[in-house]
């Protein structure tokens, strides 16, 4: 069978299998949910391990018919680019379940809901990076909502309801704009050989398009995946979605999610209108870039620790955008690289965050200090997610900091130069609240707060081994990635800026 | 002169002979049978029959003819699927009205006055609303299949007729159920005035009743555009007037929330098909050529009522009331497919118009459970937390507002999807971008919903949901395993109605 969809139907088995489990079975549904996603985690690795890098064409692939009169399938596959954001999904998907161990209970409902929607969920995560379809992929892209919906609303903190329903507002307009492009590329594919949503077909139409048409229709998908980014000004409902969320939802959210965004501008932007991408590069850098900046300074100014994680993302999502829109390899590899190296940063804070805010029952920094002399193991936890996010050398994000930076300048230095200052501004993010809830005096109050138990540690080392690893070593995704890149970007003919030798030679 | 008898095909108007004959038997018995089995044998005679006529109409599903009286009634695959839709959503209604606690027990009886009280006391039933169900739905079933106006016109007086009786049937608040029937029938009678005035401009530029002859009319261009015009627009009154459209909608709020709700499912369902059925035919036949001159004028009334419907059902409190201008702007999304004027636009309207339908039913069948002890609560308020008290319930209810938003696997994303983008084929980017703008501001007020249910905490005011009878528990699940499987797997139907609908001209 497909491996692709043998690992979207697990989650979905897991889901069922836990439906059947009574209720007040808390531990055996924690087991069952967490049994599940190793499983896929395992299955993900080795999907990994099968994938040809050098092949640069879709693999795995599975096509099976599903409403023919209007030429919609059920078709999946992957390439370099998906695989990656896969594997990161279902990385992620345990240690959330493993770290978040009773995040279930304190909601609305039974912890057996709470794992059946992020099981669900697992499944939909799949098949939203894998889908070759675009109408397949418009269906989970909007399906999605749904279970993050009732995560954030039923098992979230705070104003958890009305976060939940200003991230579904934004999503469904957004989504809804996407709906109209995706009409009007289905009907525009039928003056070239017939209604399609293939997603290889499709990539030819955009010759066949008035430039009028092609901005449009580029529009409707960029907003859509700019509010799921999110990219300023359409990033309001992220740092109340996060706030309100449990960090496991936030995780994914923020981590997995959001990613759809980013890769939807690289699989269908680029690909489906090159024009028009091109049209609207400087405005999309102009917007990447105040991202950046902006989602800097308001992490600055954070006082609440899972916001100041939002806007952190703000920012790193600017430079995602940025490398992407740059329209060079390098600048694709490291964005690609970057979602992934910031899934597992923004796990690892948010994680950590997470279980600081349980133990001290406020979210507000100011509250922290000290933690460093009562809880080393937490406290240094943090720090490394911390640097990672901030980009040190050493670490995984450097390296694709590093590499959309260096993409981007070769093609658009000025947007380049003043994104650098979005990683002076990060160490400023990064080390204030590090310096604040870590070090100096215990803040009365924090001295009996107990380090992180076993399970915690197991649920973090994995998260830093990664950042760690890839930091010094990350040949084995980048391998993948570049000619995946690569090749996307040949495919709709972007070419990277030859080096100009220098005058007076 | 001479009189020939007319020669009809009585195999192909069985459905319709076979539900009036139920009607009749219905009127016998009220006036023969002894009170106590009225109720029972009513039942049974109502389901008998419709259940027979969709029996008879599916053995003549290949026997298409345009004579099958006359030339009055086309017998052809879209008045086939039409009046399946309508026998279907009437069966499944008959189911509601059987539960006959929102009726009154005695119509006649003046409301607040000893004859009412001695009749609750006494626990009498309506069991007149069964053969008025029936007449309706013979007119119902008449309605789309009319080729002549003088046909049209009887049909639409005898689906009219007895619904504005039903509307004045409610057990609870009946002045304001009275007024409603009242207001129904003064503002229908005005808008069958305008429907005859139509067909008499009509008559005068053809010289022909049949939709045929003014199909030939139209194409030879020989007669005074001016009178055709006036026809198209006073006919156009009277139907848009009966689909809930604007501005002819005033009278469906008041209408919707007035009626016993039973009715007012089968009234939104049912006459939504047959009123739709109508027009679809007599556009598509008779006036499709010429489009120029009434296109713009129902582009015009299509955005105006997708955009005021959805901006105005965000701001009501009552449930019914909400629901029926979700109704107004389901309209407008309906008169897209009307706009179309495409083989893809009819399909796509039948597709929806049953799904809307269905749907509608169950959200309606699910509005009388949620009671108190002074009836049905239709405050929006009292609805919060109906997912803690009866979760099942609740998620059905959610699952029909997700299918009326167009949240994707459920039967409405499809409608809409399919309708929509026949409606861009056509050349309309006016409606296609209209219609996903509307449908972002639906999904707000569906989704306000939602939230009520599932994260508010109940109110203790004695709000309750009932334990749905049988026949109540059929419809709603009926309806939900139909929204559920023609979003998920729609080919089938979609496949059939693509064979199938075809208007005979």
């Amino acid at each position: 069978m497909n491996a692709l969809t043998t690992m979207m139907l697990l989650p979905l088995l897991g889901s069922v299998l836990i439906a059947l489990i009574p209720t007040d079975q808390v531990l055996r549904i924690k087991q069952a949910a967490l049994g599940t996603t190793l499983l896929v985690a395992i299955s993900g690795i080795l999907a990994w391990i099968k994938f040809d890098s050098a092949n640069t064409s879709m693999q795995f692939v599975q096509s099976a018919s599903w409403v023919p009169s209007f030429g919609i399938n059920y078709s999946v596959g992957v390439d370099g680019l998906a695989i990656v954001l896969i594997l990161m999904s279902v990385l992620l998907a345990p240690i959330v379940v493993l770290a978040g161990w009773n995040e279930s209970e304190g909601g609305r409902w039974s912890a057996k809901v709470f794992y059946i929607l992020i099981l669900v969920l697992e499944t939909l995560i799949i098949g939203v990076f894998a889908a070759t379809d675009v109408f397949l992929f418009y269906v989970i892209f909007e399906v999605m909502l749904i279970p993050v919906y009732f995560l954030i609303g039923g098992f979230g903190s705070g104003e958890r309801a009305a976060a939940a329903v200003k991230f579904l507002l934004f999503s469904l307009f957004g989504g809804l704009l996407m709906l109209a492009s995706i009409i009007g590329l289905w009907v525009l594919s039928a003056t070239n050989g017939g209604h399609t949503f293939d997603l290889a077909t499709l990539s030819d139409l955009h010759n066949w398009m008035s430039p009028t048409t092609q901005n449009f229709l580029f529009l409707g998908f960029f907003i859509a995946f700019a509010i799921k980014a999110p990219v300023w000004p359409l990033h309001t409902w992220l740092p109340d979605a996060a706030a309100s969320a449990s960090p496991g939802t936030s995780v994914l959210l923020l981590g997995v999610l959001d990613k759809v965004g980013t890769y939807g501008m690289i699989r269908f932007c680029l690909t489906l209108f090159p024009e028009a991408s091109k049209t609207f590069t400087p405005l999309i850098l102009v917007l990447a870039v105040i991202s950046i900046i902006y989602g800097a300074f308001l992490a600055i100014g954070a006082k609440d620790i899972k916001r100041l994680i939002a806007y952190t993302s703000i920012s790193h999502f600017g430079f995602i955008t940025m490398g992407i829109f740059a329209m060079t390899t390098q600048g694709h590899s490291g964005a690609t690289l970057y979602m992934f190296n910031h899934g597992f940063s923004t796990a690892a804070l948010f994680l950590v965050a997470g279980w600081m805010i349980s133990r001290r029952g406020s979210s507000t920094i100011a509250d922290f200090g000290g933690l460093q002399r009562v809880t080393p193991v937490m406290a240094w936890s943090f720090f490394i997610a911390g640097m990672s996010s901030l980009a040190l050398p050493g670490l995984s994000s450097f390296v694709s900091e590093f590499l959309v930076l260096v993409g981007t300048y070769t093609r658009y230095p000025v947007a380049a130069v003043i994104a650098t200052f979005g990683i002076v501004l990060a160490a400023l993010y990064i080390l204030i609240p590090v310096q604040k809830a870590l070090h100096g005096p215990t803040t009365p109050g924090n001295e009996n707060l107990p380090d992180l138990n076993l399970r915690e540690k197991i649920a973090i080392a994995p998260v830093i081994a990664i950042i760690v690893a890839l930091g010094f070593y990350p040949a084995p995704l980048l391998n993948v990635i570049n000619p995946a890149s690569a090749h996307v970007l040949k495919v709709q003919g972007f070419t990277d800026p030859t080096p100009s030798e220098s005058a007076g030679k | 002169m001479q009189f020939f008898a007319p020669i009809l095909h009585y195999a192909q108007l069985a459905p319709m002979l076979i539900v009036l004959a139920g009607a009749l038997i219905g009127v016998l018995i009220e006036a023969f049978a002894p009170r106590d089995s009225r109720h029972s044998s009513q039942l049974f005679i109502a389901l008998f029959s419709l259940v027979a006529a969709l029996v008879a109409l599916l053995r003549m599903r290949n026997q298409t003819s345009i004579d099958a009286a006359m030339g009055s009634v086309s017998f052809d695959g879209a008045g086939i699927l039409l009046q399946a839709s309508v026998l279907i959503i009437a069966i499944l209604s008959v189911f509601l009205i059987a539960d006959q606690e929102n009726f009154t027990a005695l119509a006649a009886s003046v409301p607040g006055s000893d004859e009412e009280r001695q009749a609750l006391q006494t626990d009498l039933r309506v069991t007149e609303v069964y053969p008025l169900t029936l007449f309706a739905v013979a007119g119902m079933l008449l309605f789309p299949v009319s080729s002549d106006l003088i046909t049209l016109f009887v049909a639409l007086e005898m689906l009219s007729l007895p619904l504005y009786l039903m509307a004045g049937l409610s057990r609870r608040r009946r002045l304001m159920s009275q007024e409603a029937a009242l207001k129904y029938f003064l503002l229908g009678a005005f808008s069958s005035a305008f429907f005859l005035l139509g067909i008499a401009y009509l008559y005068g530029y053809s010289g022909s009743l049949t939709f045929l002859g003014i199909q030939e009319s139209v194409t030879g261009g020989a007669g005074n555009d001016v009178f055709l015009l006036l026809g198209i627009a006073f006919i156009s009154v009277g139907l848009l007037f009966k689909v809930g459209a604007v501005p002819f909608h005033a009278w469906s709020p008041d209408v919707y929330q007035g009626a016993p709700t039973a009715i007012t499912g089968f009234m939104a369902a049912a006459t939504k098909v047959a009123a739709f059925g109508a027009i679809l035919r007599i556009f598509y036949v008779s006036f499709a050529n010429a489009e120029w001159q009434w296109k713009p004028a129902l582009i015009l009334i299509a955005i105006i009522t997708m955009v005021f419907g959805s901006v105005v059902a965000s701001t009501q409190r009552d449930i019914k009331r909400t629901l029926a201008y979700s109704s107004i702007a389901h309209a407008g999304f309906l008169l897209s497919g009307v706009i179309a004027l495409s083989k893809p636009g009819l399909d796509a309207s039948v597709f929806y118009l049953f799904v809307y339908g269905v749907a509608t039913l169950g959200a309606f069948g699910i509005v009388t459970l949620v009671c108190d002890s002074a009836g049905e609560v239709g405050d929006l308020n009292r609805w919060s937390g109906l997912g803690k008290r009866s979760p099942i319930i609740a998620s059905a209810f959610a699952l029909f507002l997700l299918s009326f938003a167009g949240i994707p696997l459920t039967s409405g994303f499809i409608g809409k999807f399919s309708i929509f983008s026949a409606a861009y084929e056509s050349g309309s980017t006016a409606i296609l971008i209209a219609g996903v703008l509307s449908s972002a501001i639906a999904a707000f007020f569906y989704i306000r919903i939602i939230v009520l249910m599932f994260f508010k905490d109940p109110v203790e005011d004695g709000t309750s949901v009932l334990i749905p009878s049988a026949l109540t528990t059929i419809t709603i699940s009926i309806s939900a395993v139909i929204t559920l499987i023609l979003g998920i797997y729609p080919a089938p139907l979609i496949d059939f109605i693509n064979a199938n609908a075809f208007f005979l001209r």
